[in-house]
C-alpha cells in the first residue's frame, strides 16, 4: 500500500508540475520578465543571507539593509504584476505604465532609505 | 585736691594671700577719666536721683571741673519730687542730697512741707532704714535753709530705739523682725545716730554716746584682713539689689564713723594700721568697673582723706608707690618713690629710706639703710644708683618712711615698712662659646668651631650616629656673675626618625630679666644615621599639598573594546562577485525570452523625452551615490532630490504618450511594453490614452 502510494504521489506530482509547466508557458512575456526579476532580487537576497551565516552579523544594519532592499524590490515587483496582469479583474482600469510608474518611484524611495541605513 | 603731676602706673592688686608686698597706687588721672566715663548722663540726665547724687559726688572728690551739665533735667526732677506728696521718704533723701550739691530752687515752704513729712514718718518708723532716711533728710534741711526748725525734741527716746536694733558684735540688724545683722547696716545706724545727736534739742546723755564707742571699738575688732595689711568690712549677706558685698559696707561704716566723730568732741581710738589697711583696701580696687563701685570708692577715699579734720587723734593714711617696678641695670634707671595721700594730695616733708633688699624667694636679706634723694620739682623720691649688690633677677625692696617732724608721726599712718617687688634687668653677655663634634663622652673632639654669639654664625658640621655634639658657652651679668638663663633651648629635632641628612642647628636664649635675649640660626649639620629598625616611629606623613587636586592626575589606560571579527577579506571578495551572479542570470533570462529591447523612439521630440526619462532616473541615483559616498550630505540636499525628481515627473508625462503611440503604430501589444521606455508619472495620465488598454 505504501509503494502504490508512493507512486500515485509522484505521479501526481509529475502530472502537476507538468500542468503547472504549460500554464507558465502561455503567461504573457511581461509577466515572466517581471518573474524573473523577482527570482533575482530573491536569489540575491539569500546569497546575502549565506555569507551573513558564514562571517557573522556584524554590522547588522548593513545586513538589514542589503536583504530588505532585495526583498522590498521583489515585493513591489510582485505588485507590479498583480496590477499589470490582464486577467486581474480588480485592477481593470489601472494603466500598466501607472503600476510601472508606481513601481519606479517606490523603489527609489526604498532605495534612498537603504542607501542611508547601509552605513 | 591737689592733682598729681603725672601718670602713675596703674598697679594691679595682687590677690594671693602668699604675696607679701604690692603695690598701692593713690587716685591718679586715670580715676579722673574712667569716672567720665563711668558717669555718662543719658538724655541729660544720671537717671534716678540717687544715680544723679553719686555722679555729683564723685565729680567733686575727684575735681573734675568739666562735668556734663545736667543742672537743669536733674534741678526739674527734684523739685518735682520734693514738691510731690506721695514721694517715698527714701526719695525725699536723695531729692534733699542733690539740691544740697545743686542748690536747686526751693523756697522755705516747701521746705516747711517736707520737713513737717520727714518728721510724721520719723515718729512712725519702726526699721533701720526709715530712722536712716528721715534722720538723713532733716540733716540736710537744717544744712540747706536755716528758716525750717528741724530740732527734735524727742531726741533720746528715738536714740534709743535706733540703739534697740544694734547686737553685742557691733553690727546692727535693720528691723526688729530680722535676726540679721551686717556691717553696712552698722554704717547706716552710725550715720542716723550722729544725725540724731546734731539734731537734738537737747543734750544727749552722754552715756549712750559712751555705748556708741564702744560699739565702734568693736566693729572694728570684726574687721577682716588680708595678709598684705588691707582690712576691710566683710558682708555676708546679699540683698535683692545685688550691690551689698565688702565695697559697699566698708564704704557705709567709714562714712558712719566719720559722722560720728564730726559730731562728738570725744575721741575715738581708733588704731591708724587699721585706717591704713581700710584706705588699702579701697585703693587695691583700682579702678572700678562700675559707676556704683566708683562712687563707693570715691566716697570712702574722700573720708579717709579728711579723717584728720574730724578726728583729734586719727591718722591719715599715707601712700608709698612706685611709677616703674621695673628697673634696668645697663641702662642705669634710677630708682622713683612717690609717697602721697590716698586721694593724691601731698605728704608732709619726710624721707623715704630703702631699708632692705630681699631676693625673691630667699629668706636672705641685705641691709641697705640707704637714703632717697627728694626731688620737689616731680614731688618724687630718688635713688640714683641702685645698690652694689643688685644684680639682675627679681627682688623685694623694703622701705621706710621717716618724718623730718617726729610729731607728724602721730597725725599719719604710714604703716612702718612697705615692701615693694621690682624686677631688675640688664644686657647679658655671652662668651666662649664653641660647638663641638665628639667621638664619645670623653674623647676628642673631632671638629672644633668657635662661634661669635649672639652675631651672625655658619657653621657646616657633619656626625654620624655614634658621636656626640657638644654646645658650650658662658653667660655673665653686668656685675659679673654667673647666670643661668630660664630656658635655653638647642634646637635639634629629638626624635629624626632615623631620616639622614641636612640638618638646620639654632640656639635661643632668654630670660624676663635679659634684656639681650637672642635666636640665633647657628648653621647646619650633616647626619648620616643609620636605617631605621623595624619598630621605630616612622616620620609624620607629609601634608598634602592642598592644591595638588588641580594638577594633571594620573594616566589613564582604556580598554578598548576589542574590534569585531571581521571576515578574511577573500571571502567578502568572493561573495561580492557572488552577488553579482544573479544579475547577469536576470540579463540572461531576458536575453531568453526575447525582450523587445529595441523600441526607442526616433522621432525628434519622442527621443528627447525618453533620454530625458532616462537621465532623471540616473540623475536620482547619481545623487544617491554621492549621499552614500558623503560627498554631499542628505539632509541639506533633500530639497535638491525632490526638484530633480518633480521635474522628471513632469516631463515623463509627455513620454508616455509618444511611446504608446508608437507601440499602437507597430502593434506590437506584448512586447511593446518595456521597462525601460515607461514613464513616472506623478500626473495622472489622461484617460483616452489608456483606455484602449
Amino acid at each position: 500500500m505504501g509503494r502504490s502510494t508512493t507512486t500515485t504521489t509522484t505521479k501526481d506530482a509529475q502530472a502537476l508540475f507538468h500542468s503547472l509547466r504549460t500554464a507558465y508557458v502561455a503567461t504573457p512575456t511581461n509577466l515572466k520578465i517581471i518573474d524573473l526579476y523577482i527570482v533575482f532580487a530573491i536569489v540575491t537576497a539569500l546569497i546575502q543571507g549565506v555569507y551573513m551565516a558564514l562571517v557573522g552579523s556584524f554590522p547588522f544594519n548593513s545586513f538589514l539593509s542589503g536583504v530588505l532592499s532585495c526583498v522590498g524590490t521583489a515585493v513591489l515587483a510582485v505588485c507590479l504584476r498583480i496590477q499589470v496582469n490582464k486577467e486581474n479583474k480588480e485592477f481593470k482600469d489601472l494603466p500598466p505604465e501607472r503600476a510601472f510608474a508606481d513601481f519606479v518611484l517606490c523603489n527609489l524611495v526604498l532605495h534612498l532609505v537603504i542607501m542611508n541605513f547601509l552605513g | 585736691m591737689a592733682r598729681n603731676l603725672g601718670f602713675l602706673v596703674l598697679a594691679l592688686l595682687v590677690l594671693a594671700s602668699s604675696c607679701e608686698s604690692t603695690i598701692f597706687n593713690p587716685v591718679s588721672e586715670s580715676h579722673r577719666s574712667a569716672a567720665l566715663e563711668l558717669f555718662t548722663p543719658t538724655d541729660g540726665s544720671f537717671g534716678s536721683l540717687e544715680e544723679t547724687y553719686e555722679a555729683l559726688k564723685t565729680f567733686e572728690v575727684l575735681g573734675i571741673e568739666k562735668k556734663p551739665d545736667i543742672r537743669t533735667s536733674a534741678c526739674a526732677s527734684v523739685v518735682d519730687t520734693l514738691l510731690s506728696t506721695s514721694t517715698a521718704v527714701k526719695d525725699l533723701f536723695h531729692a534733699l542730697r542733690v539740691n544740697g550739691m545743686l542748690k536747686c530752687e526751693l523756697n522755705d515752704e516747701a521746705f516747711a512741707g517736707i520737713e513737717s513729712r520727714l518728721k510724721d514718718s520719723l515718729n512712725n518708723a519702726n526699721s533701720l532704714l526709715d530712722f536712716y532716711y528721715s534722720i538723713g533728710g532733716l540733716v540736710l534741711i537744717k544744712d540747706q535753709t536755716s528758716a525750717v526748725d528741724v530740732l527734735l525734741t524727742d531726741a533720746d527716746k528715738i536714740f534709743r530705739s535706733i540703739k534697740a536694733l544694734s547686737q553685742s558684735d557691733g553690727r546692727w540688724r535693720l528691723n526688729s523682725n530680722n535676726p540679721e545683722s551686717s556691717n553696712d547696716a552698722a554704717g547706716k545706724a552710725l550715720e542716723a545716730l550722729a544725725g540724731v545727736i546734731s539734731l537734738a534739742s537737747s543734750e544727749i546723755d552722754q552715756s549712750l554716746i559712751a555705748t556708741l564707742k564702744n560699739d565702734i571699738a568693736k566693729l572694728f575688732d570684726g574687721v577682716a584682713r588680708y595678709d598684705d595689711g588691707t582690712c576691710y568690712f566683710d558682708e555676708k549677706l546679699v540683698d535683692a539689689r545685688g550691690h551689698q558685698g565688702p565695697l559697699s559696707a566698708s564704704t557705709s561704716v567709714v562714712r558712719g564713723i566719720t559722722a560720728f566723730a564730726e559730731v562728738t568732741t570725744e575721741s575715738l581710738n581708733l588704731p591708724g594700721e587699721k585706717i591704713l589697711g581700710l584706705a588699702k583696701f579701697f585703693l587695691g580696687i583700682g579702678i572700678p568697673g562700675s559707676a556704683k563701685d566708683m562712687y563707693y570708692q570715691i566716697d570712702a577715699l574722700a573720708c579717709l582723706e579728711n579723717i584728720r579734720q574730724v578726728f583729734t587723734l586719727g591718722s591719715i593714711p599715707l601712700i608709698l608707690s612706685l611709677p616703674a617696678t621695673v628697673l634696668s641695670v645697663t641702662k642705669k634707671d634710677q630708682l622713683k618713690v612717690r609717697v602721697s595721700t590716698v586721694l593724691g594730695s601731698s605728704a608732709p616733708p619726710l624721707t623715704v629710706k630703702l631699708m632692705q633688699t630681699f631676693i625673691s624667694g630667699s629668706k636672705d636679706a641685705s641691709i641697705i639703710d640707704q637714703k632717697l634723694n627728694f626731688d620737689p620739682d616731680n614731688a618724687v623720691h630718688v635713688l640714683e644708683t641702685l645698690p652694689t649688690n643688685v644684680d639682675v633677677g627679681n627682688y623685694i625692696f623694703s622701705f621706710e618712711i621717716v618724718f623730718d617732724d617726729p610729731e607728724q608721726k602721730k597725725n599719719y599712718a604710714t604703716g612702718g615698712r612697705t615692701k615693694v617687688p621690682i624686677h631688675v634687668t640688664g644686657a647679658i653677655t655671652i662668651d666662649s662659646a664653641e660647638i663641638s663634634i665628639l667621638d664619645s663622652d670623653i674623647g676628642s673632639p673631632e671638629t672644633q668651631k668657635k662661634l661669635d654669639l649672639p652675631g651672625e654664625n655658619a657653621v657646616a658640621l657633619s656626625a654620624n650616629h655614634l658621636q656626640k655634639l657638644k654646645l658650650s658657652f658662658r653667660l655673665t651679668t653686668p656685675s659679673g656673675h654667673a647666670f643661668k638663663p630660664h630656658q635655653d633651648f638647642l634646637g635639634l629635632v629629638e626624635k629624626f626618625y632615623y631620616l639622614s641628612g641636612k640638618y638646620d642647628i639654632q640656639l635661643t636664649v632668654g630670660d624676663s630679666v635679659m634684656e639681650n635675649s637672642f635666636l640665633q640660626p647657628l648653621g647646619h649639620i650633616e647626619l648620616d644615621l643609620p636605617d631605621a629598625p623595624e619598630k621605630a616611629a616612622r616620620p609624620p606623613p607629609q601634608p598634602v599639598d592642598p592644591y595638588s587636586r588641580y594638577g594633571p592626575k594620573a594616566e589613564i589606560t582604556h580598554i578598548f573594546r576589542s574590534p569585531e571579527k571581521r571576515p578574511p577579506r577573500e571571502l567578502s571578495l568572493a561573495f561580492l562577485g557572488l552577488v553579482f551572479l544573479p544579475l547577469f542570470g536576470f540579463l540572461a533570462g531576458l536575453f531568453y525570452l526575447r525582450a523587445n529591447l529595441k523600441n526607442l523612439p526616433k522621432s525628434t521630440v519622442p527621443a528627447t523625452f525618453a533620454i530625458l526619462f532616462h537621465l532623471g532616473i540616473a540623475a536620482v541615483l547619481a545623487l544617491y551615490a554621492l549621499f552614500w559616498f558623503k560627498l554631499v550630505h542628505l539632509t541639506s540636499n533633500l530639497y535638491f532630490l525632490l526638484a530633480v525628481g518633480s521635474i522628471h515627473n513632469i516631463e515623463g508625462t509627455w513620454l508616455i504618450g509618444n511611446v504608446l503611440d508608437v507601440c499602437r503604430a507597430k502593434d506590437t501589444i506584448p512586447s511593446c511594453i518595456h521597462i525601460g521606455q515607461v514613464e513616472i508619472c506623478v500626473i495622472s495620465i489622461p484617460i483616452s490614452r489608456v483606455s484602449s488598454r
